[in-house]
Parts: C-alpha cells; structure tokens; sequence
C-alpha cells in the first residue's frame, strides 16, 4: 500500500489494553482495539450486523466478539467468522504512545 | 445393459410405496416396472376408508398416487386386471384379463382382504354376500354401504376392533342406530385391556353407539336380503345392514397357486424374499416374516425400503427384522396409543396405571427391567410420543414412573425427532429450521460445536442447545463426532472444571491473563474470558485479580447493554420493597439524565432503560445505592411477598428473609444468575417455586427450600432441597447450596440445568446430609465470597479510568 499520509487518531493510554474504545474523526466513528499483545486496530465503530458498539464488544487473539449477538470479526482483515458479513477496517500504525491513521493513496482506496 | 423387468401384483399403499421406494434409489434406469392391481384405481390410502364413510373426506382426497404419477414414472399400470397365474419356471404372470407379463423380479403385495366368518346365512351363494351385508375394505364397499345406509336404520358392526368401530363412526354420520358385535370380552383387545376396553365402551355408549361384547353371531338373517342377526345367546338383533370388520385375510391365494410356502400367509425372509424363489419378494399384509402377519402400516413402510435396497443393489445386506408394534389412533374421536403387550406376562413385570373412567382416560404401562414392554394410552395421549419412541428403541426409562404417565410441570414433551417437520423452527433466536441442522451435517460437521458455529442454532438464548444436540446425533445416525472440548471449562484449555481448579491453584494463577499464560500457550480466546473470570473470583475470591478486558461489558461497566448501545440501571431493592424518599430520589434521576424508560422488572426492582454510558457514575451516584447487580452472571435479586406483616394469610416472614439473603449474597459470581425469592405461605406469590432457590414458609418459622426451578424459556418446579426451622438455617442451606453449585456447574449452566445433569439426590446428599464431609468448607467458602464483595458503582465512581465510561472521544489530541 503507498501511503499518503498519516493522521493521529488517540493516545494508547485511551484504550486500556485488551479493549476497545469508539473514536470520532471528521464526523467518522471508528472503533480502536488495543490488544494485551500490544497490536493496534481500527474499524468501523458499528456492527455491520445490527449496529452494535463493537469497542464494547469482547477482545481475544486479533477477533472481537459483538456484545449484543455475538457475531465475530477478525480485526486484521475484517472477515467475519461467525458468517459472511465482512466488517470494515482502517489501516493503523502504533507509534511509541499513540495510534495513528494510515491514508491510502487514492488508487489503494478504490480496490480495497 | 439391458433394463431388468419388474413386475409388481398389488397396487394398494404396500406394492405403491415399494415402487416410490425403488424409483427413489434410481430404479427406473434399473428396471421396466409393470404394475397389476385389482380395483380399477390408483393406489389410495386404505387408512382413510372410514372417513369416506363417513363423508369427511371425498374418494378423490385419499388417492395418494392419481393415474398420471405411473405414467410420468414410466410404470405400465393394469388397473382392474387382478394377477390369476404366476409361472414361475418361464418367469411370466398372466392377469384375469389376459395380460401377460415376463418378469426378471417379481414382487407379490397383493394385501389383504375383509376376513368374512362363515356364519350360516351370510352368503347367498359361495363368495356373494347377502344383500345389505358388506365387507369393510374397498372405496367400492365404502359406497355400498354408504347407499344401504341411506339416511338412517339400524345397522349392525360385526367387528370391535378398530375397522369396526371406524365403520360405526361412518354409520353414525349416516344417522344410523349403530350396534357393535363382538365375540371377544371387551372392545380392540389387540390394543387394550379388559379396563381399558370399558372405558372405551362407555364413552362408545355415551356417543350413541350400543355396544354388545361376548357376544357370537349364529346366523344372518333374512331371506334375499339382512333382516337381522341371531345369536347363540337365543337373543336377536332387527337389522337391514351388516357390515364385517372381523379381521383381515391375506391374499396368499396366488402364492399357494404359483408352489410357494404359505403359512398364514406368504413366507419370507430378512430380504423379503420368498424362501423358495429368488426372485420374487413378498411385502406387506400377505407377507410372513418370522411367523408374524402385520397388518399395519408402518411395518410395510420397513419391509418396502429392505425389498427396494435390496432388489436395486443400493444395499444388498439390507435386512428386516420384525417390527415392535406401536400405533396411534383416534377411534370415533377417541385419541388412542397402544403398543406392545396389553397385560403383564412375567412376574417381574411392573405395572404402571392410572384410570379416570368418567372423563375417558386410562393409561396403562407395563416396565420390565427398567425397560417399556407394553402400554396403552386412551384420552389423553400427550406423552405418546415420547413413550412410543422409548418402545421402540428399548431405552432406559427414568426411575421417576410417574412423570412417564403425567407431565409435572415438566416442559412439555418434545414431539420425537422424526415426526419433527423439516422447516420446525429449531432455534428461535436465530431462525434455524431442522432442515438447516441437517443440511449442516450433511455437509460433513458431525460435531455440536460446528454444527452450532456453522448455524448460529443454539447460540442465543440457548434454551434449545439439547435439542440441536440431539438433532445433530439423529441426522449423524451413529457417526457423530464428540468433541472432546464439551467436557472442558473452556474450549481451548483441554482441562475439566475440577483439573482447571487444581491447575490454578497450584500455580497460583489469579487473573485471566496468567491463566491465558501459563496454561493456553499464550492464546486467548474471547469466549473462554468471563468463563475464566467467574471461576478465578470463585476460587480466589478477594485475592482474584480482576481485569476488566476479561468481562462481558455489562460487568465491565456494571449496567445492562440496550440495542441502541446505551444502557440501563437497576438500583437494589431487596424483596421489592421501597419507600417514598426512595421513589422519590429514582424519579429526580431519572428525569435529571432523561431516561427514557422507566420500567418494573420481573425481579421486583425499577429499572431506568436509556441511560448513557458516560452518564453511568453519575446516575449511579445520586441514586446512592450499591449496584443492583441486575445485569451479571451473579447473584441477582430475591423477589418477596408481603409475607407476615400485612397479608392475613402469611404465614412467615418472607420480606425480612429477603433482605437478609441479599444483604449477604449480593453480587456474588457464580457460573449463571441466580434468581431468587421467598413466599410468606405455600400460595408462592413471589413464585418461589420456579426460582433458583426459593423458600417457601409452612408455618412455625418453618421454610421449605426449593432449589433449581426455571421460569424462563425452560419451566421447571423446583425440587425441595430440604425443609429448615429458622431465618438463619434457611439462609446457612441456601448459601452452601449455592456454593456448591458455583464450584461443580459448567459456565452458563443454570441451576436447573445442572441439578437435571448430577440429580437432586447427589445435591442434597452433600448440601443437606454432608455425605462427602465438605459442607464445613463450603460454608467458609461461602463467607470468605461474602467477605470480599465491593461495591462496583462505588468502586467505578472513586476509580481514575478516564475514559471507561466514554462512548465517543473526539481523535486527535
């Protein structure tokens, strides 16, 4: 992926490590997972399913578990495992204490 | 290759569904199959006879292949044209009239005719029946009596079996006077007892239908057409119709003819075969296997899928082995289950009996063994499925006899498996049908677990969890994979709950985590988290290290998650009771953060639906309570009546029990919630009786202990644990029962699953009678939990977590 750019999404210290919290960016909401292994992922805040709040939803390995019915997405590519209703993500970088955002040249936005 | 020729005599339901049986296992690329059947129809279905009688249904509603289906399946069909020869050594039959027809394999289902005793009077010449006399057995016999009956006269049934009270049922429609003949000492005495049998006379009689038994017909008389019947008795009976249901005859007329072994009937073997003639096969009434003649239907349904594997190739050690009778009826609006033997035959059988003659009901079952040898069931037949499939398959019956003729508030009995339809919706919450669980085995997951993951079936609510069980080992036939996680805590560390146990202590594992660490291999799983952390504060109480990432967000947060994301907030309210100020101070809040909803619980408590997240710490504090606990796997409430204070019934003091039990046990973790109440007097206002542990008093400061009833989606009574003298014993019990079942059950397991799966027995005989000496220990267990409670909206509302309660945070810095 070429990289445009990189904007700064939140602090590490926001999002404890093995949860999730819901940020909002240029009217986007977007869910940041910090895993208890140190990775960091970003997706849509909602559940594609019924709309539930992903961030509070339950992490474990790279998946996180919907808290209202339990459908399972990979955060690393945004498949869902409990069926086929695929999640979206966004490309993040951890820096030494904060999260930021990877902005994909056009062209990469159009295929993914 | 050459096509085989397949010649089939009968076409009545046996020789119809041999065929269906055939052309489903690809027998017509196999074969070129001619058909012979006496009556010039299709086949239809002979069950129905008596409701063309009757006039429920039209002929044309029973057929259940019409002409066209032999035509579009490429069968040559003679209707009308009954088989007179088979030469068995040139391979040919030849019909009445004059079809000849070469066969490779034969197949003889020529059936059963009315069995027509030979009473004096009731031919007119050899083989005619006199005018107004009918066999019960043919659409053609079911329009001649319908004609001679005309509208009304008396009739005469000879015949008290099942044909013979069908055919009174049509006459009655008729407005006939309808009499019963029978020779035997009471009605259908192949399916019922002598009291049995009575009960089914008297409600016969209050129908209208006058029954004789014992009685033996002499002579029909009359001269060219009935005039009535005489007895041996000397009595008589005016009658211009006679209709004979005295049993079936098989057709083995032609077998004797074409030099094959007939007994009562044709003999066969496991094949179906004729034990003389390798290619010919005998199905159905005029079959007989191992010395019996069936004359129902569901032994013909076998005996045609053993005939089509075995003539197709599709399997050829297919093999009948005799079928276990078991029917259900409906005899004349009476509902009706009879199977295997009627009266005990050894001394050790067990009779099991229950006779309510006035409304009609009468069961009766006969257990040898353990085992279910013979039953009938009459008026009421709700536990007929069940029953029936235990019969068949020769399973272990429980030792609670009377829950196998009643259901005691158990739920009710499951229809069985196959009488399942395939679109039954299985799983509720989630919209799985039983035709989705099969197609899911089919495509190769044998497992609970995958079939489950696969289908989403029984991952809501979860209350048909054993039903999909026992679809996945129904649809796997024996082949289903048990997944050896179903026996560990959690499914990726392969250790019992017990093992687990042990493991975390001798290594002293305390948080979720280290658990993760030291004994997953470093790898979480999101499902195995809240397990963990329930049994890490089970065991290590205050010393448990608590991490919030390892909970479900309700107990992250301490509120239940809406739909919409927002949450809701349940203040305590020990035994529902509450005061003015109180009310007062919930209404200021809740108007103040603009709950939305505010809402009575089940649990005797109010609930505020809507509350924002990052509200939470302050609803919670300007309510000034603790938590209401109303959203974990804990501890939840204690429901109460009002008990001795006011009501003039009560009998003890069930709001102070209350309050005592939740001041103690509030919050505790357990592996499922437990909800609990007590009642004032048996009247169970508070519904102790279908709680997790509910105390009911008896008068004397005496309190009955209920233990694992459900009033959710299972209903379940409780069972009494044992019966305490006092406030204090009866919270000392509960208490033990409670942490007993905190350290044996399986995580999400209800008290009332779990006592189904270690038996209420085991339960007491720790909780109430200390048999394995732990009581003492889980007492102090108990107290030690008590110890380490805090308040968890006083901990959350004191903690420095900045943003634990954000819903939103802008990005950026």
């Amino acid at each position: 992926m070429s990289v445009l750019g990189e904007r700064f999404l939140c602090r590490l210290v926001d999002v404890p490590p093995g949860e999730g919290r819901t940020f909002e960016m240029d009217g986007q909401r977007i869910a940041v997972f910090h895993t208890r292994t140190g990775s960091v992922f970003a997706t849509a805040a909602e559940c594609p399913h019924k709309g539930g709040p992903l961030a509070d939803g339950m992490l474990g390995g790279t998946t996180v578990t919907c808290p209202l019915h339990e459908r399972v997405y990979d955060l690393a590519n945004g498949r869902e495992l409990t069926g086929d209703c695929d999640l979206m993500t966004y490309p993040v970088r951890r820096t030494a204490d904060g999260v930021v955002l990877l902005l994909p040249a056009a062209s990469d936005a159009m295929i993914s | 290759m050459a096509k085989q020729r397949l010649v089939v005599i009968g076409n009545g339901m046996a020789g119809a569904r041999a065929v269906e049986e055939v052309l489903a296992r690809g027998g017509s690329e196999m074969f070129d199959i001619t058909m012979f059947g006496d009556e010039p129809y299709g086949n239809y279905n002979r069950i129905l006879l008596s409701n063309i009688l009757s006039g429920i249904q039209d002929a044309s509603e029973i057929f259940l292949n019409p002409l066209d289906w032999y035509a579009e399946n490429g069968i040559t069909l003679h209707a009308g044209s009954p088989v007179t020869e088979i030469d068995r050594f040139a391979k040919v039959v030849q019909s009445a009239s004059g079809v000849r027809a070469h066969y490779d394999k034969l197949l003889i289902a020529t059936g059963s005719r009315a069995f027509i005793p030979p009473i004096p009077g009731i031919f007119t010449e050899p083989g005619k029946l006199k005018s107004g006399v009918f066999g019960f057995r043919t659409i053609d016999d079911c329009s001649g009596i319908a004609a001679a009956a005309g509208s009304g006269g008396k009739a005469a049934v000879i015949g008290g079996g099942l044909l013979g009270l069908e055919a009174a049922r049509g006459l009655l429609h008729h407005g006939c006077e309808v009499h019963v003949v029978h020779l035997a000492g009471h009605l259908m005495e192949q399916q019922l007892d002598a009291p049995g049998g009575a009960i089914l006379k008297k409600t016969m009689e209050s129908m209208g239908v006058t029954v004789h038994v014992g009685k033996s017909t002499s002579q029909v008389l009359g001269e060219d057409r009935v005039t009535g019947l005489a007895f041996k008795d000397g009595t008589s009976l005016e009658c211009g119709l006679v209709v004979v249901a005295a049993g079936i005859k098989p057709n083995a007329e032609i077998g004797v003819r074409a030099g094959l072994t007939v007994e009562r009937a044709i003999v066969v073997d496991n094949h179906m075969l004729a034990v003389d003639d390798m290619s010919v096969y005998v199905v159905g009434e005029c079959a007989q296997h191992r010395s019996r003649v069936y004359g129902l239907v569901a032994p013909l349904w076998d005996q045609a899928k053993v005939f089509a594997d075995h003539v197709t190739g599709a399997n050829r050690n297919a093999a009948y082995h005799g079928s276990k009778l078991a029917t259900k009826l409906k005899v004349m609006g009476v509902e009706l289950a009879s199977m295997g033997i009627t009266e005990p035959s050894e001394e050790r059988d067990e009779t099991i009996q229950f006779s309510e003659p006035q409304r009609g009901t009468y069961k009766k079952l006969i257990v040898r063994d353990g085992r279910l040898i013979g039953g009938i069931l009459m008026g009421d037949i709700s536990k007929a499925a069940y029953l029936m499939q235990a019969f068949d398959r020769d399973s272990p019956l429980p030792e609670e006899r009377l829950s196998l003729l009643f259901d005691l508030g158990a739920p009710p009995q499951k229809v069985t498996l196959d009488e399942m339809p395939a679109e039954a919706q299985v799983c509720n919450c989630n919209g799985v049908t039983k035709a989705a669980i099969g197609n899911c085995v089919a495509g190769g997951n044998r497992s609970l677990p995958g079939v489950m993951n696969a289908t989403r079936a029984g991952k809501g609510c979860g209350s048909c969890k054993g039903l999909v069980s026992d679809l996945v080992a129904w649809f796997a036939g024996g082949d289903v994979e048990e997944d050896p996680s179903v026996h560990w805590y959690v499914p990726n560390i392969p250790l019992k709950k017990s093992e687990l146990v042990e493991a975390i202590r001798a290594r002293t594992l305390k948080s979720v985590s280290a658990v993760f660490r030291e004994l997953a291999g470093g790898v979480e799983d999101a499902g195995a988290k809240p397990a963990l952390a329930s049994l890490l504060s089970v065991v290590w109480k205050g010393e448990y290290v608590a991490e919030p990432d390892a909970r479900f967000i309700n107990e992250r947060i301490h509120a239940n998650i809406q739909k919409d994301g927002t949450f809701s907030v349940v203040p305590p309210m020990p035994g529902g009771a509450t005061t003015p100020a109180e009310l007062r101070r919930i209404a200021e809040v809740a108007e103040k953060y603009h709950v939305s909803l505010v809402k009575v619980t089940g649990g005797q408590r109010i609930d505020l639906l809507g509350v924002r997240k990052e509200d939470l710490p302050a609803v919670w504090a300007e309510l000034g309570t603790v938590s209401g606990h109303a959203y974990g796997k804990t501890y939840r409430t204690c429901k109460a009546c009002v008990g001795t204070d006011f009501c003039r019934f009560g009998l003890g003091d069930s709001m102070a029990l209350a309050k005592k039990i939740e001041d103690r046990f509030k919050g505790i973790d357990s592996p499922h919630k437990m909800k609990l109440a007590t009642a004032g007097c048996p009247r169970n206002c508070s519904e102790a009786l279908i709680k997790d542990v509910g105390l009911v008093a008896v008068g004397d400061d005496r309190w009955e202990i209920y233990v694992a009833g459900a009033g959710g989606s299972h209903v379940r009574k409780g069972d009494l644990l044992c019966t305490v003298s006092s406030h204090e014993e009866a919270i000392l019990i509960s208490g033990r029962f409670m942490q007993y079942y905190r350290e044996e059950a399986k995580y999400k397991e209800r008290t009332y699953n779990w006592i189904e799966r270690v038996g209420i027995e085991r339960v007491r005989a720790v909780v109430v009678e200390d048999s394995d000496g732990i009581a003492a220990r889980l007492d102090a267990a108990m107290q030690e939990s008590v110890d380490a409670y805090v308040d968890p909206w006083g901990a959350l509302i004191e903690g420095q977590e900045t943003t634990r309660f954000a819903s939103l945070i802008p990005a950026g810095e």
